[in-house]
């Protein structure tokens, strides 16, 4: 007979970046350790732990979540993507690009999710205003940049008819 | 040779060398790595502020499931359990009592994080809660409880030779600086202004956590991957703690994310390393953000300061006695204070001055390390006060600074570095920036401010540059990467003087076991310090190559023009490989250079001199909602004073994000106790500045007059332009509604009972 204290464990199937993953993983096991333990993908941070840094944060069918409080079974049949597949064909994402050019990278712990906000932000509004850029960022902290530079960044993609 | 001008790397705004890793998610930080058979660790917290421990017991987590070691404070009889970079006063776990709320006492590591998280309940502790201090005036206190009874010191540093803690209290060291008269000169002032200023405790809250893991080789070897910004000061404590040779501890330090002074001195690398040794298994440790703000925060601190000016408007006279409070362990709060306090009177001409400071143990987390080492708390007070007398003289507050601002080459302590900077340059350019002789619009009120900070001294750097056969080349330094662009510096330093392609240049990770000797990733000094080590160790290497083609080729080396990784002389030209291959007489070898900086101890008050003055000016316009008491910054000017920037926008990026951190302090950080207990050791009960803070009229200026003594007349930033952030802000504050706040941060209650306190009057 089954333990009734053990952990239930899920059958998961998702897409990763473009690749479907089937896995098993504990109910209770976070979408943040499963991409970073089990997927090995570590672009997506741990930082606050309570959904308020957004060092975490990875697009789940395009909408942005913090990866640390969402359950990996939640993304059971769901399209999940992560900072390394941002851009595609060899070539950067415009944002990865006008991060480097704006000086918007310092320490990079925030970068990841930072991005994956942005593109979520520029998929839906691709001539967001400076106002909306910053409230959309109000999930996102840095404690190196003043979020000035990243600002900048996320317009220089925002222009109407601009790369985004 | 003939040096080609202009400039080709230095001074331009180049890509940061690793911008590109950080942006695709491939750039790797201590939790991110992974060693074979590694064991993760959790640590039993102190629940209670101070209290004797009657017993710990950790044996009923050993046989939990997955369990491979659980430890506490007796089980460290194999190793000297203490550290501290100022006093050796922090046990790796309590021992006997705890010191403050969260302090670890006891470990445990196991095959994954959960089954050490669940194993910490099958620790039994006793614990008899005892009374505690957690502010300065219950430290204070005739008769107060006292934090520690006497620990001995670490000797690390030239200026803290001579600790002087009074036994019997929970003073761990007090500082005295004194110029001109220090008594009497005050009663010679025509106008005095003083008060009490109250700094908060505030965290770094770099986004990392702190994070470590620890590997013992067959050899008694240890190895620690760190998330340190000083590993050099790191491998001295585990070597006494582990009584071993330091040859054999290699501390290897990628990338940070974030330190801001958090990360100096060890802080997890010793449990890491103990739980490794006794598991017999490789270790890791990443706190949470819960467990940083029971690390490390900054002393906050309450300090009376006493202004004294003649008529005229020259500052006179300046007595100081400040507080801070250091926390349950010293940690390297005791140079904290005296460095603070040291420059407490500013980058002002003031001939007459009695600085005193004491560092006070609390049952709190340790205060450290934290961007302005010390001067915040006190530019806050001086600051404020000076905007205070020029109202009470009628002075403008800009003139009134203007006209006490020490000049280019003054001395401003016997002993140590005459002033180096046109600190009126910088002064008169915030003014112009935030049109400061302009009026503003209704309901806007404009403020200035400013700092002036030594750095540290004396210190080492050294570095070594190797150019390989390819002309491809290596810079072994152990500055840390931590966000602020040291890698790109260093590497434009050394492309600059070897003239050879940025790309081509290589900045290898800081591991002790291979890159040489730097004291610290701190005090603003690594462009100053280390980049001058780059540049010396890159200028051997090309004085080598041109040595072998002055003989190739048979000219005097001064004769020898250097560019494009080519020498030529006449019409003929060599490319390095070239010459590395005449060198050797093969194509394989390298080239070595080696770079030393190392200016020793000096007369100056605090042991030797500072290799610069870090000096910037902040002006801030806001407004205020008198219903709410929500002050907002609308409009902030920095200037700094940098020498040269080596690379401009990564000095731009540099200054934003340090306005950034000082209006946390200003507007809405604190951590808060009650009952010894910390309640917002989060992200959510702590509020750290968002983007939609910023104020929407920013601007980070640079004066530039190439007077450093770093490479190509830099000098050291990052830390400056966060300094003057409150005061500017208080100052505007004040200007525009007449209420002048004395405790940070503003929040909007705190401004909203001094509007009601005033209208009141």
């Amino acid at each position: 007979m089954a333990d009734p204290l053990a952990p239930s464990r899920c059958d998961l199937s998702l897409t990763v970046n473009g690749a479907t993953v089937r896995l098993t993983v504990p109910a209770h096991a976070l979408l943040l350790d499963v991409l970073r333990d089990r997927l090995g993908l570590k672009g997506a941070k741990r930082s606050c732990d309570v959904q308020v840094c957004g060092a975490c944060t990875v697009l789940v069918d395009g909408d942005p979540v913090s990866a640390c409080t969402y359950l990996a079974v939640e993304a059971d049949g769901r399209a999940v993507r992560t900072v390394e597949g941002l851009g595609g064909g060899g070539a950067l994402d415009p944002l990865q690009e006008a991060f480097i050019d704006h000086a918007a990278v310092q320490c990079g712990f925030c970068t990841s999710g930072i991005l994956l906000t942005a593109r979520a932000l520029l998929d839906a509004e691709p001539a967001a205003s400076p106002d909306t850029v910053r409230h959309h960022l109000r999930g996102s902290l840095c404690r190196c940049t003043g979020y000035r530079k990243i600002v900048e960044a996320i317009l220089a993609c925002a222009r109407p008819g601009g790369p985004a | 040779m003939s040096r080609p001008l202009p400039l080709r790397v230095v001074g331009h705004s180049v890509r940061r060398v690793d911008a590109l890793e950080k942006v695709t998610g491939q750039a790797r930080y201590v939790s991110d790595l992974e060693r074979p058979g590694m064991l993760h660790v959790k640590l039993l917290r102190s629940p209670y502020a101070r209290a004797r421990i009657a017993r710990a017991d950790a044996t009923g987590a050993r046989s939990a499931p997955g369990v491979r070691a659980a430890l506490t404070a007796a089980d460290l009889d194999w190793c000297d359990p203490y550290f501290g970079p100022a006093y050796r006063d922090r046990p790796i776990l309590a021992a006997g009592v705890v010191r403050y709320e969260g302090e670890p006492v006891a470990a445990v590591a196991a095959e994954d994080e959960g089954a050490a998280a669940a194993a910490l309940d099958l620790i039994e502790v006793e614990y008899e809660e005892q009374p505690a201090v957690t502010t300065l005036d219950e430290a204070l206190a005739p008769g107060a409880p006292l934090v520690h009874t006497g620990e001995a010191l670490s000797g690390h540093f030239a200026d803290l030779s001579s600790l002087r803690p009074r036994p019997g209290t929970n003073v761990c060291h007090q500082f005295h600086f004194e110029r001109g008269r220090a008594v009497g000169a005050l009663a010679e002032a025509d106008v005095v202004v003083e008060d009490a200023y109250v700094f908060p405790r505030v965290q770094h809250y770099s986004m990392e956590p702190h994070a470590a893991v620890a590997a013992w080789d067959e050899q008694e070897g240890l190895t620690v991957w760190a998330s340190t910004q000083n590993p050099y000061s790191v491998r001295v404590e585990l070597a006494k703690m582990f009584a071993l040779p330091l040859s054999r501890i290699r501390l290897v330090v990628p990338h940070l994310g974030g330190g801001f002074g958090g990360k100096t001195y060890a802080k997890i690398e010793p449990i890491v390393a103990a739980v490794a040794r006794m598991a017999g298994r490789p270790a890791r440790l990443v706190l949470t953000v819960e467990e940083a703000f029971r690390t490390v925060r900054r002393c906050d601190a309450r300090v009376r300061v006493r202004v004294g000016l003649r008529r005229d408007g020259r500052l006179w006279a300046v007595e100081c006695h400040a507080d801070y409070d250091v926390g349950a362990y010293a940690d390297i709060g005791p140079r904290v204070i005296q460095k603070g306090t040291y420059t407490a009177t500013g980058p002002y001409r003031v001939p007459h001055v009695a600085l005193d400071a004491r560092a006070v143990y609390t049952n709190t987390t340790p205060g450290g390390a934290f961007r302005g080492f010390g001067v915040p708390q006190l530019a806050w007070a001086l600051e404020s006060l000076l905007d205070e007398a020029a109202r009470r003289l009628g002075r403008d507050p800009v003139d009134l600074r203007g006209q006490n601002l020490l000049h280019h080459g003054e001395e401003f302590a016997p002993g140590d570095t005459p002033i180096d900077g046109k600190f009126e340059e910088s002064l008169r350019r915030a003014a112009a920036a935030i049109r400061w002789t302009q009026a503003g619009a209704a309901g806007r009120g404009k403020g200035v401010a400013m700092m002036m900070k030594a750095s540290i001294g004396p210190s080492v750097s050294e570095a070594i540059v190797r150019l390989h056969a390819d002309a491809s080349v290596t810079v072994l330094a152990s500055t840390v990467e931590m966000g602020q662009g040291a890698r790109t510096v260093m590497a434009q330093i050394a492309a600059e003087v070897l003239q050879v392609p940025i790309e081509r240049v290589t900045v290898a990770t800081p591991d002790t076991g291979i890159t040489p000797y730097d004291q610290t990733t701190s005090s603003s000094r690594s462009t100053t310090m280390m980049g001058r080590a780059v540049q010396e160790a890159a200028e051997d290497v090309l004085g080598q190559l041109l040595h072998v083609a002055a003989r190739r080729l048979g000219v005097a080396v001064a004769e020898i023009a250097v560019a494009d990784a080519s020498v030529a002389a006449g019409d003929s030209r060599l490319t390095y490989p070239e010459l590395l291959a005449e060198r050797f007489g093969m194509g394989g070898g390298e080239l070595i250079g080696r770079g030393v900086v190392a200016p020793g101890r000096s007369a100056a008050p605090l042991g030797g001199s500072t290799p610069f003055w870090e000096m910037a000016v902040g002006a801030a316009e806001v407004s205020v909602d008198e219903e709410t008491g929500a002050v907002t910054v609308e409009e902030y000017v920095s200037v700094a004073d940098v020498g040269r920037r080596i690379n401009p926008l990564q000095c731009e990026a540099q200054d934003e994000g340090a306005v950034v951190q000082g209006l946390g302090h200003t507007l809405t950080e604190e951590m808060v106790y009650e009952g010894g207990q910390l309640l917002n050791a989060d992200l959510v009960g702590y509020r750290v500045p968002r983007a939609d803070d910023v104020p929407s009229r920013m601007a980070c200026h640079f004066v530039e007059n190439t007077d450093g003594p770093g490479p190509f007349g830099a000098k050291g930033a990052g830390e400056g332009s966060l300094v003057p952030v409150s005061p500017a802000v208080a100052n505007a504050l004040a200007r525009l509604t007449g209420v002048r706040m004395r405790e940070l941060p503003m929040t909007p209650e705190r401004v909203w009972r001094a509007l009601r306190a005033r209208r009141d009057e």
